[in-house]
């Protein structure tokens, strides 16, 4: 690139260590937003000033909002006595996507993990009993990843939650919408096999 | 520099967006690790779980570089076990122990045969009895192997009750003599009595977790040991406490 360029450049940097962007889909971005200063590169420059400013974790949940309470916390009609307990801030978008939840979630900010040394005391899991003692709560509905580390959290929460009276579930395991059962892997048609149910 | 082999993943770790850094345990080249491009996407998600037994093939330009594998899922274990927390416990805790306790790139065939035909038995019963006859033989292939054969003191071998803490040799009733209070207890389950009952078994993972943790992890930098395995022995005493 020609000289007197280093802000740019310095942007495609930035840019480029974005997830799913590399140096060079980073670049034509860049020229794309330069390209399109007024309509598109500015009110993107405002939006991530005022987001920068103003976002913040859900003191209750995890959730990432632009208030100390985020809006699924503050919504008195989601009280219903059940939470969605899920991984990642991702999960939750995810899952309120669905639109086939009414209740409210919590985050636990990742799992436990045997390899990186991750423990109950990292995640949110005391924060998510405080909830459970403190807020009525009648149901808890596990939404974490069907992996080792997932799994492993999940049972180690239903274990707290023994003898609490609290209903613990979790998501069933099986065919996804639109799946081929030629092209599943063999531990999702046996844990779909085992969740059968009368037809 | 590549060879192909078949071994049970023992961890996987996301590199960059779409690739993975997996361990192997393999019976002729031990605790490999390599890159699996493509490896953090959703196609192999379900194939890279820990426990899975994989055909690998590695490949590298030099032998000491990090190097690609290819993999081709063989037995999946984890999918069997995620409704039994025990099992799951067990599951974690044998592929973090030996992440934890092998070294890099060296064979050890026999502890490979074992701990195959000890996930293969996940979920059975005396299944913990299995596991605590494992631990026993990482520690003997890791070098800190118990000797329960005969009393360090008395030379005999029946009413072996002890075990000595600093050397891990076993000791009778009467050679512990005074000493007796600063000794382990020697549990039925250690001296391989298979009938043993869950708290023995617990009994015996005490003392093995005593030798993993103050001799094994000590030479091994000061590290604790994985809280993996510290789960699956609260699992298993909760199991044997539940009403």
């Amino acid at each position: 690139m020609a000289g007197g360029t280093e802000d740019i450049e310095a942007l495609i940097d930035i840019m480029a260590k974005l997830p799913g962007l590399g140096p060079r889909s980073a670049r034509r971005a860049v020229l794309h937003l330069i390209k399109k200063r007024a309509l598109l590169m500015q009110p993107l420059a405002d939006a991530m000033t005022q987001v920068a400013a103003t976002a913040r974790e859900c003191l209750t949940c995890g959730n990432i909002g632009t208030s100390d309470t985020c809006s699924i916390c503050s919504d008195s009609e989601r009280a219903n006595g059940q939470i969605c307990v899920v991984e990642d801030v991702a999960d939750l978008w995810a899952m309120e996507r669905g639109h086939a939840f009414k209740g409210r979630y919590h985050v636990l900010g990742g799992t436990l993990s045997a390899l990186d040394d991750v423990g109950p005391e990292e995640l949110r899991i005391p924060k998510l009993l405080d909830r459970i003692r403190s807020d009525g709560i009648s149901e808890i509905i596990l939404a974490l990843n069907a992996t080792v580390d997932g799994q492993t959290t999940a049972h180690y929460i239903a274990g707290e939650l023994e003898g609490s009276g609290v209903t613990v579930s979790s998501l069933a395991q099986g065919v996804p919408v639109g799946g081929e059962l030629d092209y599943l892997d063999d531990g999702t048609i046996s844990a779909a096999l085992r969740a059968r149910k009368a037809f | 520099m590549d060879w192909r082999d078949e071994g049970v993943l023992l961890a996987v770790r996301k590199h960059g967006e779409s690739a993975a850094i997996i361990e192997v345990f393999t019976p002729s080249r031990g605790r490999h690790a390599g890159v699996v491009r493509g490896g953090a996407g959703r196609r192999m998600a379900p194939v890279l779980q820990p426990g899975a037994q994989l055909d690998v093939a590695w490949r590298a330009r030099l032998e000491d570089h990090l190097g690609a594998y290819t993999v081709e899922p063989l037995q999946g274990r984890a999918a069997e076990v995620m409704g039994d927390p025990l099992a799951l416990a067990g599951l974690t805790a044998v592929c973090s122990l030996l992440t934890f306790c092998l070294p890099e790139r060296e064979p050890h065939p026999e502890l490979y045969a074992r701990s195959i035909a000890l996930l293969d038995a996940l979920g059975a019963a005396q299944w913990g009895y299995a596991y605590l006859r494992w631990e026993l033989a990482l520690l003997d292939e890791m070098g800190f192997g118990l000797d329960l054969s005969a009393c360090a003191v008395t030379g005999k071998n029946d009413d072996l009750a002890y075990i000595s803490p600093r050397t891990g040799r076993a000791v009778t009733r009467t050679g512990a003599g005074d000493w007796a209070d600063r000794l382990l207890p020697l549990p039925a389950s250690l001296l391989g009595r298979s009938d043993a009952g869950a708290e023995d078994v617990l009994s015996g993972l005490s003392v093995t977790g005593h030798f993993l943790s103050g001799h094994l992890a000590r030479a091994l930098g000061e590290k604790p040991l994985p809280a993996a395995r510290q789960r699956f022995v609260d699992r298993l005493a909760r199991g044997q406490t539940r009403p």
